[in-house]
């Protein structure tokens, strides 16, 4: 590594306290869709970034699903070149913007950092996310270098986090890279899933044109499976492989009754309503919702879409908004700083409490939901304590709304229509964990579809593992034509 | 963008049209539907495909102004194009020799069936068509479900075309000769759900079209959930054709009934800028009216 640009000897740099990040106000911003972070000012970034000690074996990196070089970046942003350092992460990371606003950092790069063991870790997310902010806002891209043309084509089934990091590593490496996006809007969960509060749309339509401008072709409109399979794209469109990345599938429903009465949603329908949508807009946008303003909302589960939409639900006027979980706090698996925000915004949390049914009117309109109190019991197959039923606690919680944010499990289209393709038992694609390959010659799996629901930068690193790949299968589709030659040759 | 090629009225307040989608075109099977959306601001809708041309790239749907966006898509015309198109989306229809297939559809389901009837035929069945309306000019592609079927019975509520009285009058007739091994229902839920009343004591296997209320229309939101056999079933990767004795109807409606106050609305602010459109056009005609009295001369 090149000679730091940090001024600084260790010993006063670990003396620097973390920066704080700005936000709105929580009285304000319970009330308005706008981003709750303010973002860091260019001081902010070089006090933080000054903090850096540039271990000779950075644990941020090394716990950084995409393997961004922290260090690197740490360094450029301290000389000030702002631009350099944006480069600097798109190299790793297509989508910086995003991941600097939605990774669970206390999981990842910050809880590798050195200074965490003492005092507090770097704040690198949020460096990472005002680098990429100075990027969109200087109006230029700071767009790494590409390799030459291979003439060899890639299709992506899928525009979210996997498909996106995915398209952005392998148009680097000189492929042609076609992403089919089953809905209207290009970024799949990013767009669909998490609010305008928490990752504004025009930053996810900004990396989009990032990749655009690299030559990264996009359609929208095309359920692969249904508008056309991945048999055809090999066949009739010369494709030669293909990355599929459909994300999380069908939302998962409690099975208790009451669950078809009007006003109970899935958290993929209520925010995809919401953010797709922008029925919070409405009547401007035409979607509509089931009015939750003045009305009690309850959300069922205690993940990031929880969150996402217990959150969404205040901003829509409701006049209580509050989490029901099973478990405990402790076990909820939403990150640290969406918990902070949604209790500072007034979000009540109910825990250890599972519905048992849901009541309604003669119109068929939801009132109620039943619950019963849970204790903490023998841990499962997740090491989770697995909650219990209190015999005789049940009680009814009144209610205009409410939202299931219980998971989701595999959506079978992809499979279904694809002879060939192997499933696991829970029905998701069989991949290799190293390359991601699944059972059919070409084509690469990986994201939420593999998985399971997970996280946006764990799904961006499945993508770089299969980018990865695929290009070493176009090189030996590549040996394979030479082998081929040369036999015929003999 | 999807561009619109031709256009025809084919009833009262109901328009087909030909699209301009080679990708769907090509895949299209009977009883699948297709998402549109008109523009940036626009609702996502589901309608059914009334049929495809390949060859020609294009898709064929049958509209009734009942909405925002259904009254909104009516008024446009061949050079206009739908911004967002999707599909084909659902199970194709089961086509197979059931013997006897009865196509029963009611005003603009009779566009939804037809692509349906006309396969039943081509699979061998005898093919007879009992097609509904409220009065003669509801009624929707009679013509083309005459061409596929064996035979076609009209009904109108008013007696305006055809026999007077509802299409289960028809259907009853049919299975009470005992001449019916197959039925597909495909309009208004009130009518599926008589539909299903009548072939149930002899179970006859019935299919209905469920028109739930949808958004992405791959499986992903949930929305279009319905009770069948007393589980959930999702409308658009599930369906949209269900067994008819196993439809929880009471579901269907009051789920369908969800947004209503809104859709209320949504038709209300279109009404009221077409009122304002026409305040517009008024003041215009009045500005020439002055400006012609004023300058003296008479204004054709």
């Amino acid at each position: 590594m090149s000679k730091s640009n940090n001024p600084l000897p260790n010993k006063e740099r670990i003396k620097l306290p973390r920066q704080k990040m700005p936000e709105q106000l929580a009285q304000i911003r319970a009330h308005n869709f706008e981003e709750v972070n303010v973002g860091f000012t260019a001081e902010h970034a070089r006090q933080e970034s000054l903090r850096c000690i540039e271990c000779g074996k950075p644990g941020c990196m090394e716990k950084c699903p995409v393997s961004v070089d922290v260090r690197a970046v740490m360094d450029f942003i301290v000389k000030g070149d702002y631009m350099g350092a944006a480069a600097k992460v798109r190299e790793d990371n297509a989508l910086p913007a995003i991941t600097g606003r939605v990774c669970p950092v206390e999981d990842q790069c910050e809880s590798g950092c050195v200074l965490g063991k003492k005092g507090e870790a770097v704040g690198i997310a949020y460096l990472e996310r005002f680098v990429a902010d100075w990027e969109r806002e200087s109006g230029q891209f700071g767009l790494p270098k590409q390799a030459t043309p291979s003439g060899k084509k890639v299709a992506i089934v899928g525009s979210g986090p996997a498909g996106l990091a995915c398209a952005g590593d392998l148009i680097q490496m000189g492929h042609q890279v076609h992403v089919f996006e089953a809905l209207h809007e290009l970024g799949g969960v990013l767009v669909y899933g998490i609010p305008e509060f928490r990752l504004p749309k025009d930053i996810v339509a900004h990396e989009v044109e990032a990749l655009r401008r690299q030559g990264v072709v996009f359609e929208t409109n095309v359920v692969v499976g249904k508008t056309v399979t991945i048999d055809e794209l090999f066949q009739e469109e010369g494709y030669n492989a293909a990355f599929v990345a459909t994300g999380a599938g069908l939302p998962r429903f409690l099975k208790v009754p009451g669950e078809h009465l009007n006003g109970i949603y899935s958290a993929n329908e209520f925010l995809t309503r919401v953010n797709l949508m922008r029925a919070y807009r409405f009547p401007e946008f035409d979607e509509p919702l089931y009015p939750c303003t003045d009305r009690d909302v309850v959300v069922i589960g205690g993940g990031n879409t929880a969150m996402d939409a217990v959150r969404s639900s205040l901003r829509l006027g409701a006049k209580s908004a509050s989490i029901l979980y099973r478990r405990t706090e402790a076990e909820m698996p939403a990150r640290v700083e969406e918990v902070h925000h949604a209790k500072d915004e007034g979000i009540r949390f109910e825990m250890l409490v599972n519905p048992v049914e849901f009541l309604g009117d003669e119109k068929g309109n939801l009132t109620a939901v039943r619950c019963t109190r849970m204790e903490l019991g023998e841990p499962d197959d997740s090491g989770r304590r697995s909650p219990v039923t209190i015999k005789g606690s049940e009680f009814d919680t009144p209610c205009s709304v409410a939202i299931i944010a219980a998971g989701t499990t595999a959506n079978p289209l992809i499979q279904s229509s694809t002879p060939g393709l192997q499933v696991t038992k829970r029905g998701y694609i069989a991949a290799n964990d190293d390359t991601l390959a699944t059972s059919k010659t070409g084509v690469f799996a990986g994201g939420d579809i593999v998985t399971g629901g997970a996280t946006v930068i764990l799904a961006m690193g499945a993508g770089r593992k299969a980018a990865k790949s695929i290009n070493e299968y176009l090189k030996s589709l590549d040996g394979a034509a030479v082998e081929t030659e040369k036999a015929l040759a003999n | 963008m999807f561009p619109i090629v031709a256009t025809r009225q084919v009833a009262r307040g109901i328009k087909l049209f030909e699209i301009k989608a080679p990708r769907i075109a090509k895949k299209q099977r009977p009883g699948q539907f297709v998402i549109i959306r008109l523009d940036d601001t626009g609702e996502r809708v589901p309608l059914t495909l009334a049929d495809a041309n390949p060859e020609a790239g294009t898709i064929t749907i049958v509209v009734q102004g009942i909405g925002k966006t259904t009254m909104l898509l009516n008024m446009l015309e061949v050079g206009d194009s739908i911004l967002d198109i999707v599909g084909p989306l659902g199970k194709p229809s089961e086509i197979e020799n059931f013997g006897t297939a009865v196509v029963v559809s009611g005003s603009v389901g009779t566009a939804m069936a037809y692509p349906t009837a006309r396969e039943l035929k081509r699979a061998g069945n005898k093919v007879i068509s009992i097609v509904g309306a409220r009065s003669k000019d509801l009624l929707v592609l009679e013509d083309e479900v005459r061409e596929v079927s064996d035979e076609t019975y009209v009904l109108t509520d008013d007696g305006s075309a055809g026999e007077q009285g509802l299409v289960t009058k028809k259907l009853q007739e049919l299975v009470d000769a005992g001449l019916v091994n197959y039925v597909l229902a495909v309009g208004p839920v009130p009518m599926m759900r008589a539909c299903a009343k009548v072939t149930e004591p002899q179970k006859i296997k019935t299919m209905v079209s469920l028109n739930s209320i949808m958004v992405d229309g791959t499986g992903m939101c949930g929305g279009c959930r319905v009770l069948v056999n007393n589980s959930s079933q999702f409308a658009c990767v599930d369906g949209p054709e269900f067994d008819a004795s196993q439809v929880n109807f009471d579901v269907l409606t009051q789920r369908n009934n969800m947004y209503r106050e809104q859709e209320k609305q949504s038709i209300e602010q279109l009404l009221a800028q077409a009122e304002v459109a026409v305040a517009k056009q008024r003041a215009n005609i009045h500005k020439h009216e002055c400006a012609a009295l004023t300058a003296g001369v008479a204004h054709e």
